[in-house]
């Protein structure tokens, strides 16, 4: 560690490096916890709700209705009118060029479109981002408790540039990535953060602002447009 | 208006707070500005926490996670290093502001970074890591749209999660004419929040280095989060192909699944929002997506200190949520500069103290900015008790200046009087005999059953009330007479 600090303008000149003193003051501290007290012995109590169990079809409904509220437009389809309805997307936004993350099922691409395809060995840049009209990708989750859409840069939703830049994101969610409540989301992440580290990105409507006398307005930074549909 | 004084993080004396207050308070603007947006985000919140039936579930899990961790953060600590180097990332270690702002600036200097875009991060306020930046030649571009207003009107922030709450739109418009050079530019905020997307889009795109805060990070996995509403966090924690993030010691939480807790109570408190618009979750570093490079720096800066104090320490369970400062009656009245710290209100009023040490007049004026009306502890998502701790600060204040004041200090007139009235307050015989003496000192100054104004040096707590005179007979005096004993109640 001494010699990262140093590197990079921390003090070498000290007897003691930075880690070490934060270390023992941090022990100094806390020297009224008992030394044989483990993390553990400290009692949490987690008495909130950890799952919903409203009907199926209560908690997709929920959820469309909760991304709706945050001036996203929201539709609900069944599997097979579903390149039907990207497809009607696209051309009511008048997309010409459509970023495409890896994996994204083939039936769903539309026809008369210019797609930008991101590769794995063939990154787009992020100008080329920058410039597109759109991205479409799929999730790994929605949250009906927030109406949260959850990526975590795996199959159909790529890297996390990719739902950044472009001005427009059309999101497929499928009934059954739905889960209830924010404790089932983090619960189902937990294999994906532990396994490989995957970034992930939770996405509660358009980008939004509240800082100009506290009214939110759509779009500084991110997608000023979030269109998702729901696959039944 | 400018607002740059030196506050309690900056060297120089500090104003206390009743001065700086006096001057918020006369200015219109600021209070309706303020006014209205205070009572706006109270009401939205209330309505998003009714709406959860184990709201309170979730503010006791908050309270017993952080107190968990805080008990044994050197062990979270270590952990958490060892995660995120695990995951790729580099881990550094800074004992005070000028040790984190040196790690930083040497960061972006080996990578010959001329320009870095940041996102909102208090922690690097505290640290006033723009000023050291741009001392090494370095600029730092602010990309939240109320840092960027603040930092284009070269002004300092006085609302943790709506920096800008003191400016109204037409300001803000007369502000990006002059500084963006924006033409025919509306006050409508849309056509504002376009100005400031189309100038910093092309600062996000040609960054090297991104500087980021952290709202919590995992030490079980190396998590860290960034938890915002515009996109400028995702933003400078994708794009640049560095990143440094600086988190102060106490934003460690144990594990993954703790997430689960903070990430119901954050939002609902601050934004009053089911959830915010964007949440980035990253560890380490991840091939192919994102910046290659990740450092986290460990800032203590006095933060060690408040763990010290056994009633202080839950002040580290804050989540920056600023629900304190939207229920607070003070800060509504003054608004957040009158605190002079990056951290106002109640929350500021108790932490900025213990941060930068009791002595200094500024910040020693803090914890009397309160009317103790107990509002901050109901909301507090973590249950920080803020008028406890604040009573706690206030008793350090004054045992403070007893002990340093020297002989000074001890003749202070506040200090003989406090002395004297606690000698009296702890004998029977003394009490009734002040209690006499009393009666008969108070009949030039009692008019109508209340004393309008005290003479000389105790004119002061007459001025904003009245007070009540002692009464013909106490009821000590009249339980005596009633049984005709000597022997008053439980004596």
């Amino acid at each position: 560690m001494v010699e990262v600090e140093e590197r990079f303008g921390g003090r070498p000149g000290l007897m003691t490096s930075a880690r070490e003193e934060i270390l023992h003051r941090i022990r100094r501290a806390t020297h009224d916890v008992p030394k044989d007290e483990h993390a553990e012995d400290v009692p949490v109590e987690r008495g909130y709700r950890k799952r919903d169990e409203a009907p199926r079809e209560e908690i997709v409904a929920r959820f469309a209705e909760r991304v709706a509220e945050y001036e996203a437009t929201v539709h609900r389809v069944n599997e097979d009118d579903l390149p039907r309805a990207i497809a009607e997307a696209c051309e009511r936004r008048g997309i010409e060029q459509l970023v495409v993350p890896p994996g994204l099922p083939e039936g769903w691409l539309p026809d008369g479109v210019e797609l930008l395809r991101d590769g794995v060995s063939m990154q787009l840049s992020n100008e080329e981002l920058d410039g597109s009209d759109g991205v479409l990708t799929g999730c790994a989750l929605g949250i009906s408790q927030t109406g949260t859409i959850v990526l975590d840069a795996g199959e159909a939703q790529g890297r996390r540039a990719l739902t950044l830049l472009p001005d427009y994101h059309l999101c497929v969610v499928r009934e059954e990535q739905v889960v209830g409540l924010v404790p089932e989301a983090f619960q189902r992440l937990e294999e994906t953060v532990k396994g490989e580290g995957r970034a992930i990105t939770f996405i509660s409507g358009p980008s939004a602002t509240s800082d100009i006398e506290l009214n939110r307005v759509e779009g500084v930074h991110g997608p000023r447009t979030l269109e998702v549909l729901i696959v039944a | 208006m400018e607002i740059k004084a030196p506050d309690a993080f900056s060297g120089g004396k500090t104003p206390s707070f009743e001065e700086s207050a006096r001057e918020s308070l006369a200015d219109a603007q600021l209070r309706r500005n303020l006014g209205k947006a205070t009572q706006t985000i109270r009401a939205k919140r209330a309505v998003a926490v009714e709406e959860m039936p184990d709201w309170e579930q979730l503010r006791e899990a908050g309270r017993a996670l952080k107190s968990r961790t805080l008990r044994h953060l050197d062990e979270y600590l270590l952990q958490l290093e060892e995660s995120v180097k695990r995951a790729g990332g580099q881990v550094h270690w800074a004992r005070d502001a000028e040790e984190a702002n040196g790690i930083i600036a040497g960061i972006a200097k080996s990578h010959e970074a001329k320009e870095v875009v940041k996102v909102k991060s208090i922690a690097t306020d505290e640290t006033k890591l723009n000023e050291h930046l741009e001392s090494e030649g370095i600029e730092a571009f602010e990309t939240d749209l109320a840092e960027l207003i603040i930092q284009l009107a070269g002004e300092t922030s006085s609302h943790i999660l709506v920096p800008a709450i003191h400016k109204n739109r037409s300001e803000i418009r007369e502000l990006f004419m002059q500084k963006l050079g924006a033409r025919d530019l509306s006050d409508d905020p849309p056509d504002l929040a376009n100005v400031a997307r189309l100038y910093l889009r092309e600062k996000f795109l040609k960054a090297k280095v991104g500087i980021s805060g952290a709202n919590f990070a995992v030490a079980e996995t190396g998590t860290v989060c960034v938890v915002e509403s515009e996109g400028n966090g995702r933003m400078c924690t994708t794009l640049p192909p560095v990143l440094v993030t600086l988190m102060g010691i106490e934003k460690v939480i144990p594990t993954w699944r703790d997430y689960e807790v903070f990430m119901q109570l954050l939002p609902r408190s601050s934004t009053a929002e089911r959830m915010n618009p964007y949440t980035s979750f990253w560890t380490g570093v991840s091939e192919g997506d994102g910046p290659q490079e990740f450092h986290l720096v460990l800032m203590d800066n006095g933060r060690t200190e408040v763990l010290d104090d056994e009633i202080g320490r839950q002040t580290l369970n804050c989540i920056r949520c600023s629900a304190c400062l939207n229920v607070c009656p003070v800060y509504e009245r003054t608004g957040g500069h009158a605190y002079n710290s990056v951290y106002p209100g109640p929350i500021g009023a108790i932490l900025t103290p213990q941060l930068v040490g009791i002595g200094k007049p500024g910040s020693d004026s803090l914890p009397y900015a309160s009317s103790l009306c107990g509002a901050c502890y109901e909301v507090c998502p973590v249950k920080i008790n803020i008028p406890e701790v604040l009573i706690h600060l206030r008793g350090k204040v004054v045992r403070h200046k007893q002990d340093e004041g020297g002989i000074k200090g001890k003749l202070d007139p506040e200090n003989v009087a406090m002395k004297a009235m606690a000698k009296t307050f702890s004998d029977r015989r003394l009490y009734e005999g002040a209690q006499r003496a009393a009666r008969i000192g108070q009949w030039p100054l009692a008019r109508g059953g209340a004393i309008h104004r005290l003479p000389g040096r105790l004119a002061g707590w007459t001025e904003a009330r009245e007070l009540r005179p002692v009464p013909e007979q106490t009821f000590r005096e009249w339980w005596r007479s009633r049984n005709g004993s000597a022997e008053g109640p439980g004596s």
